[in-house]
């Protein structure tokens, strides 16, 4: 026996948006009971929010019937989503072994020198979060890295140079 | 029943277990963390790996983790080849890397599961060269205490807190070896059972923080067997005490009631014995300074020479107390202390769990049942262990679907995967949300008269010819309709319901319920709660309701507060129809404030006594110190002044006393027999109260006297009070501790049992009172009517909160803090109808007392309805329509 | 040489949608499957020796035959494994980005074969454009019919669904996979019972890696006989997609047939070492795989023979160390990486890995001492199979233990020299 699912959600109280609210609702629609949209729920407020805050965290568990501390446990699990606010692009480096082989450090050096920060940080503009990511799956073109969505391969420090440059 | 080869040796196994299990159950050491006999096995720390062989000729064998293996038949095992023993060693080796060197001012130091298992596993060697990791630590509340550092990742404290007690504010966090446990953010830990994670908790993460404000090490404890006063159920406990101060309460392992756990009210509400509020000296009428002892005899013997004396027992007192108040006053001037209305609805539950027709059952068979009707009760509120065993129990219905996939009951992760959500019916009907609606099937909330009216229905639908309830709702007849329907469908339906609806309609439609089911072939169970950790006995006993009570000179309110169970005016009126009023207690009340005379006695701690808990089991209470100031037991003070009154009691020590009372009582019959008396011995020795490795004894008075002081002796029980004595594991109801060689922590309880999770060596203690065989019980089918709504006020509805709503506990400062305030609630639009806002104060008229309550909202409760909190200061017990008026 | 998998692959880059697919003979083994009984299916798959190629290499027929057959189950689920997070495995990505059809057909014949209602695609999140792709092709065959309900009015309802993750390696492992689907933290979970019996939301689930579905339409349409005979190895049915990172020459991904030397996809495929470079060994099959070395080149690249040489073939996609590059550097880099991946369930992989990394480091760093190498050693038996609560760990120590078998040597010049040669 299931315990009753309550239906009509009332979505007073809640900072989530509209927008927001119908996306994590569909994803509720593809698992059978709420709770399993958890991880949908975060990427849709990360998508519209970049990271994840805590006030969110506070809504994402009212609107799937969890507690913070539930869907908190979950979202600090996982390396993509982020408690922490982050800039317009998250730069994701490879660091494993491919890309070490082929050069990653020089790449990661350029870019905190480039950037003036360190791993983990933002610049000051807000435009760029530089973080190490594991393994990208494209090993045959090491060194790699992501920028946003974008996947770029095959890295020198100038390619680097021209793809920052290029970001809008 | 399996046999395996154990280290060479043939070793009998229940196949149903796990290797650890049988492992530990066979009497061998084997050391782990994430297993725990009530939570399963998760496989999470690898600390119980052994060596499991092919056969007896295969002389290589593998590592898995004995947790982990069913004992199954011909199974070949070993625990000390080295292939075990050297990986055991790098398991322990590894928890300590990040583990800090603060073992000396660690409040676990000297009974730390990880400190036991690290000696175990031989691990002394520090390879480990580099930096700890570090965590924050969070505030937790007023109970517990967080110390991160200290964690060795078991995943044991969520567990807990989330798969078997329902909590959802304690969680793990991150992943790796960052892996955190605690809060979401800084505050108070919700669930009413966070205390257990004190001994859940394998090392100093989780320390009780209200121990910490006298901390003292478990050595340096006198400690004795206890029972906790604090509502209905009877959990056993360990008290324990160094330097007149009480310490700390710990779950004594009673296989049939609370095994391993206790609520948070009973851990943490000790603290009134150490409360300046606690009555340590007598006062006479002409006196200002506290009398002395001489001086108030004198007085006493005075006072009550040939005067009639009326005198008003208690359900918060043991048997003993009640039965000597009853010898010195006679039968027809002892009133049991309820006012007549409680007395009644407690009376009627009485008569139906004590008629013998429908199994009453203990917190263990609770756990066994496979569909749960509640009528009226807020059951983490008013029996919180008992809401605990019904979260277990509600998985039985579907654990078959586990078994039929080959997964044992032990597999604690797969088990729960594959039941998902999955449950049995657990169907709640009452006046207000309670804390098992998570878990509930349906919700039903209303006055309790239409919460008996529900109750009829399904009765009707289980036995047409039961009458069904005239103009019931549709929606409540659906759902009666399924409750039958679900309570039908189950091997072994339960219902549960009790006083604190304060009704006896709701108290007998659930009768019928069960008496329905009994009669359409189920075994069903019936429990019902009592309001006071001893009303039930006390209602063997018998007396009269207050009002009731005869006129007469002198009244003696024996350990009561009367402005707890009338209204002010009223009691104020009680008190003054007597020319004296003596009050007997050992904490300040409204009662001992307007007595003339004050005498004070022990309190649970510095008593031996028995309680009678709603279970019908009678159990023991010993006295854990003999207390430096005049405070004896209770039932002494009074055989004391009942020779002042030139009739000298018969019994002069606890044993006779309660021989006494079998005797005179033959529904008591065995309860002088049922622990062992004063003059029992083990290897012609006394059990020590204190640990073997007690420390500074001959030292510890010596600011006063560098003399040795004699220790105290105790007539009353085979207990001693130092730490000479039998150092075996005593009779199971004598207790005082748990340790082993090697097995320093509470988990040392595995030793004293028969077998992992199983009955106490020699038995649970305890002895049912109520006879549960062939009794009679007939439908009442007392129907009420629909509910009026009320016109000129809102119905009064009780509501009860576990922490505040019960007399003792309430004046522990740490259990106070965690009280909400005094709350009036109200449905929204009942409020909006009157013109108030959640948040409002709002002056409502009880009787003759206005009392002062903030308002909160509850879309739980229905329109015309206000939940008052009982047992708050201010708040009056009695059920009224009430006036308001809002503050200005 | 057949190479079935990669034919339809554009070179030019671009996905092939479902036109293309299916004038290159797609969706034909639809029809064809559904007029067979499922377990029709489930032999001929067991009967083509196909071998899940996530890593493991169990019969992937086999493995379906464990799911129920009676029984009263919510649903039935059929989950490709797109996590690829194994350190030097870029082979699904390919598969995705290449021809998502082809997963598609093949799960929807899984599903068949083992009646499963419900599926999930779950790609890792970094994998943005492969879910572009994905999205995009699965839309179009929910359109076409394929998907949904009664499948071209078979009454076979199929109804299939892309997951995104979120991030870390575990995802991988078919048990954490199925708790993250679930939405819930990804450790793993206790075996048995395996997923085959109760899986995702407790019901029956078969987990298959992408590369291994994508066979299935091949074989439905070929046979049992032809997709034996692609294989040079008796018993591994298929061909497999290896590929060779590193200082190659040419590094890349390529289908070849199981059974192929070492040697050639070294020299023939990646074109060789760069130039002025050795090849000093190489991990056949992603981080988790042992080393093997110069004298293993001639080794038929199948599982049983890798297998035989003290290594995995694991994912088949080969990491290739050169004679500049320090194996100290490489293996602490792994470790580091196996370390940031524990799940932080199990004692051993939580706190033996971090405590191995610091180890590794010490002597990267130049501070080693010769009890470390000993350390070390012990570090990589208490990580093995069976210690742990899954095979992240073991996984890890695979490369770790096999360096210190060959490249021992790197290891004591460190300490001796108290630097790094190679810096
Ligand atoms: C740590 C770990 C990571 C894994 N990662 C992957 C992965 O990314 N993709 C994959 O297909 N299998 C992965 N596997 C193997 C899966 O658990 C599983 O065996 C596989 O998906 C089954 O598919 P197959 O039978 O088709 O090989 C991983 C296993 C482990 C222990
Ligand atoms: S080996 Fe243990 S800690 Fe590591 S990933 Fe597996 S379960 Fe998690
Ligand atoms: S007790 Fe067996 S693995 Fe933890």
């Amino acid at each position: 026996m299931i315990p009753k699912e309550i239906d009509n959600h009332t979505t007073e109280n809640t900072m989530l948006t509209a927008e927001e609210i119908h996306e994590i609702n569909e994803e509720i629609g593809m698992y059978p009971y709420r709770q399993a949209a958890c991880i949908e729920a975060l990427k849709v407020v990360q998508k519209y929010r970049r990271w994840v805050s805590d006030e969110s965290i506070e809504d994402i568990a009212a609107h799937l019937e969890m507690s913070a501390a539930e869907v908190d446990s979950v979202a600090t699990f996982y390396n993509l989503i982020y408690r922490k606010p982050v800039g317009k692009y998250v730069i994701l480096v490879c660091d494993s072994v491919s890309c070490y082989i082929m050069g990653a450090e020089t790449m990661l050096d350029h870019l905190q020198n480039k950037l003036g920060i360190g791993l983990g940080q933002t610049t000051a503009d807000d435009r760029f979060t530089l973080l190490t990511v594991p393994c990208l799956g494209t090993c045959d073109h090491a060194p790699a890295m992501m920028v946003g969505r974008d996947l770029h391969r095959d890295l020198t420090p100038g390619k680097i140079d021209a793809i920052l440059a290029a970001c809008p | 029943m399996a046999k395996i080869i154990l280290n060479g040796k043939e070793v009998e196994a229940d196949a149903g277990k796990n290797l650890l299990e049988v492992i530990l159950s066979s009497g061998e050491d084997l050391p782990y963390f994430c297993w725990h006999p009530k939570m399963g096995s998760v496989g999470a720390c690898r600390q119980c790996a052994v060596v499991r062989y092919k056969d007896e000729n295969d002389t290589t064998g593998r590592i898995v983790m004995a947790c982990m293996e069913p004992a199954s038949d011909g199974s070949v095992i070993s625990t000390n080849a080295p292939a075990a023993t050297e990986f055991r060693a790098r398991i322990i080796e590894s928890l300590m890397t990040n583990h800090p060197h603060d073992c000396p001012v660690c409040d676990e130091g000297g009974e730390c599961h990880l400190q036991d298992m690290t000696v175990m596993s031989g691990h002394q060697v520090r390879r480990y060269e580099f930096g700890k990791r570090t965590h924050n630590n969070q505030y937790l509340g007023p109970f517990i205490n967080h110390e991160m550092n200290r964690c060795i990742q078991c995943y044991r404290c969520v567990r807990f807190y989330r798969d078997y007690a329902g909590g959802t504010d304690l969680n793990v966090f991150s992943s790796r070896n960052k892996v955190y446990f605690g809060r979401a953010a800084e505050g108070a830990l919700e669930s009413e059972f966070s205390g257990n994670l004190v001994e859940i908790c394998p090392t100093g993460v989780f320390t009780d923080k209200t121990f910490m404000d006298h901390p003292t090490r478990k050595w340096d404890l006198t400690a004795a067997p206890s029972i906790c006063h604090h509502c209905s159920v009877g959990c056993n406990t360990i008290a324990t005490e160094r330097y007149g101060i009480v310490r700390r309460i710990y779950s004594r392992y009673n296989g049939e009631v609370n095994n391993y756990f206790l609520c948070d009210r009973g851990r943490f509400g000790y603290e009134f014995t150490n409360s300046d509020k606690r009555i340590r000296a007598f006062k006479i009428p002409g006196t200002t300074e506290p009398a002395g002892h001489e001086e108030a005899m004198q007085y006493l013997a005075k006072a009550l020479k040939g005067k009639s004396v009326a005198a008003v027992g208690s359900p918060r007192a043991s048997l003993e107390t009640n039965f000597a108040l009853k010898q010195l006053v006679g039968d027809s001037h002892f009133s049991l202390g309820m006012n007549t209305h409680d007395l009644e609805v407690a009376q009627l539950a009485f008569d139906i769990v004590s008629s013998g027709k429908i199994k009453v059952p203990s917190l263990k068979e609770i756990e066994q049942c496979d569909s749960v009707f509640i009528l009226g009760e807020d059951l983490t509120q008013t029996a919180p262990m008992m809401a605990l065993s019904v979260r277990q129990s509600i998985r039985n219905q579907v654990k078959p679907m586990a078994s039929q996939a080959g997964i044992p009951n032990w597999n604690e992760a797969p088990v729960r995967q594959i039941l998902q959500k999955d449950h049995g019916p657990l169907h709640i009907a009452a006046t207000m949300a309670t804390r098992l609606d998570d878990v509930a099937t349906s919700t039903f909330f209303n006055a309790p008269a239409e919460i008996a009216r529900l109750g009829y229905a399904v009765a009707h639908f289980i036995n047409q010819r039961l009458r069904l309830p005239d103009g019931m709702e549709k929606r409540a007849l659906d759902l009666a309709q399924r409750i039958a329907k679900d309570l039908m469908a189950s091997d072994k339906p339960l219902i549960i319901s009790g006083v604190h609806s304060k009704s006896k309609e709701v108290i007998m439609a659930s009768a019928d319920v069960a008496l329905a089911l009994s009669e359409a072939g189920k075994a069903v169970s019936l429990s019902l709660t009592f309001e006071e950790c001893n009303t039930a006995g006390l209602l063997m006993l018998g007396g009269s309701g207050l009002e009731d009570l005869p006129a007469a000179d002198v009244l003696i309110v024996q350990e009561n507060d009367l402005f707890r169970r009338m209204s002010a005016d009223k009691a104020e009126k009680m008190l003054a129809s007597y020319g004296l009023v003596i009050a007997i207690d050992h904490i300040a009340s409204h009662t001992t404030s307007n007595a003339q005379v004050v005498i004070p006695v022990g309190s649970f701690a510095e008593s031996d006594g028995t309680l009678v808990s709603q279970e019908g089991r009678a159990q023991r209470f010993y006295q854990v110190f003999m207390p430096e100031g005049d405070t004896p037991e209770p039932w002494r003070r009074l055989a004391e002044i009942s020779m002042l009154m030139g009739k000298p009691f018969q019994a002069h020590d606890f044993h006779e006393f309660t021989s006494w009372l079998a005797k005179s009582n033959p529904e008591f019959t065995g309860i002088d027999t049922m622990a062992p008396p004063p003059d029992f011995r083990m290897l012609n020795q006394r059990i020590p109260r204190e640990f073997h490795r007690f420390s500074g004894r001959t030292s510890m008075k010596a600011h006063r006297n560098i003399h040795e002081q004699k220790p105290p002796e105790d007539p009353d029980s085979p207990l001693s009070f130092t730490m000479e004595g039998y150092q075996g594991h005593p009779d199971p109801s004598l207790i005082t501790g748990y340790w082993a060689p090697g097995w320093n922590s509470v988990q040392a309880i595995n030793k004293y049992q028969i077998e992992v999770g199983g009955p106490l060596h020699g038995g649970d203690p305890g002895l049912r009172l109520f006879d549960q065989t062939g009794g009679q019980l007939s439908y009442y089918q007392d129907i009420p009517q629909p509910l009026a709504a009320s016109v000129n006020g809102w119905t009064m509805i009780p509501v009860y909160h576990i922490f505040g709503s019960e007399e003792l506990s309430r004046k522990s400062p740490p259990v106070k803090e965690k009280a909400e305030s005094a709350g009036l609630f109200l449905n929204p639009a009942t409020a909006a109808e009157a013109g108030i806002k959640e948040g409002d104060r709002v002056i409502v008229q009880i009787g003759a007392q206005p009392a002062s309550l903030e308002v909160k909202y509850t879309e739980s409760l229905g329109k015309g309805f206000a939940g008052v909190p009982m047992g708050y200061c201010g708040v009056n017990p009695e059920i009224a329509f009430i006036k308001y008026q809002k503050e200005k | 040489m057949e190479r079935p998998l990669t034919k339809n692959i554009r070179t030019d880059g671009q996905p092939v949608f479902l036109k293309e697919y299916e004038s290159q003979g797609g969706y034909k083994a639809l029809p064809k499957a559904l007029k067979l009984q499922p377990d029709e299916v489930i032999e001929l798959v067991k009967k083509s020796n196909l071998k899940g190629r996530g890593g493991a290499g169990f019969n992937t027929g086999l493995k379906w035959s464990f799911v129920p057959k009676k029984g009263d189950f919510r649903h039935k689920y059929l989950v490709a494994n797109g996590d690829e997070m194994e350190p030097g495995t870029y082979k699904d990505r390919l598969l995705i980005e290449g021809d998502p059809h082809q997963l598609i057909e093949g799960m929807i014949l899984s599903s068949w074969a083992i009646q499963a209602d419900e599926g999930f695609i779950f790609i890792r999140g970094e994998y943005t454009y492969a879910a572009e792709v994905m999205s995009k092709a699965l839309a179009e065959a929910k359109a076409a019919g394929y998907l949904g309900n009664d499948i071209l009015r078979s009454g076979f309802n199929f109804n299939l669904h892309l997951h995104t993750s979120v991030g870390r390696y575990i995802c991988g492992e078919e048990t954490a996979l199925l708790n993250s689907l679930e939405g819930k933290r990804a450790n793993p979970r206790t075996k048995p019972p395996f997923p085959q019996v109760s899986g995702l939301f407790g019901q029956p689930t078969i987990v298959n890696n992408i590369e291994t579905l994508c066979n299935i339409p091949h074989i439905i349409n070929n046979g049992a006989e032809w997709f034996n005979q692609l294989s040079l190895t008796p018993g591994d049915g298929g061909t497999k997609l290896f590929g060779a990172s590193g200082k190659v020459k040419k590094p890349g991904v390529w289908e070849l047939p199981f059974g192929i030397p070492m040697r050639q996809i070294i020299e023939e495929n990646a074109g060789g070492m760069r130039d002025g470079l050795k090849f000093r060994g190489c991990l056949p099959g992603g981080a988790s795989t042992d080393f093997l070395t110069e004298q293993h080149l001639d080794l038929k690249m199948d599982y049983n023979s890798v297998a035989a040489a003290g290594s995995r073939l694991a994912t088949g996609l080969m990491i290739v160390l050169d004679d500049k590059t320090c194996p100290v550097g490489m293996v602490l880099n792994m470790i580091h990486f196996f370390a940031q991946e524990s799940c932080g369930w199990c004692t051993p992989c939580r706190e033996g890995l971090p405590w191995t990394e610091k180890i590794l480091r010490k002597i990267e760093d130049g501070r080693g001492e010769m009890n470390d190498l000993d350390q070390l050693e012990s570090m990589v038996r208490f990580m093995g199979p069976g210690n742990t609560f899954c095979a992240l760990a073991p996984g890890a120590t695979a490369p770790l233990g096999s360096a210190l078998k060959y490249f021992r040597d790197d290891f004591i010049t460190h300490i001796r020299d108290k630097k790094c040669s190679w810096k």
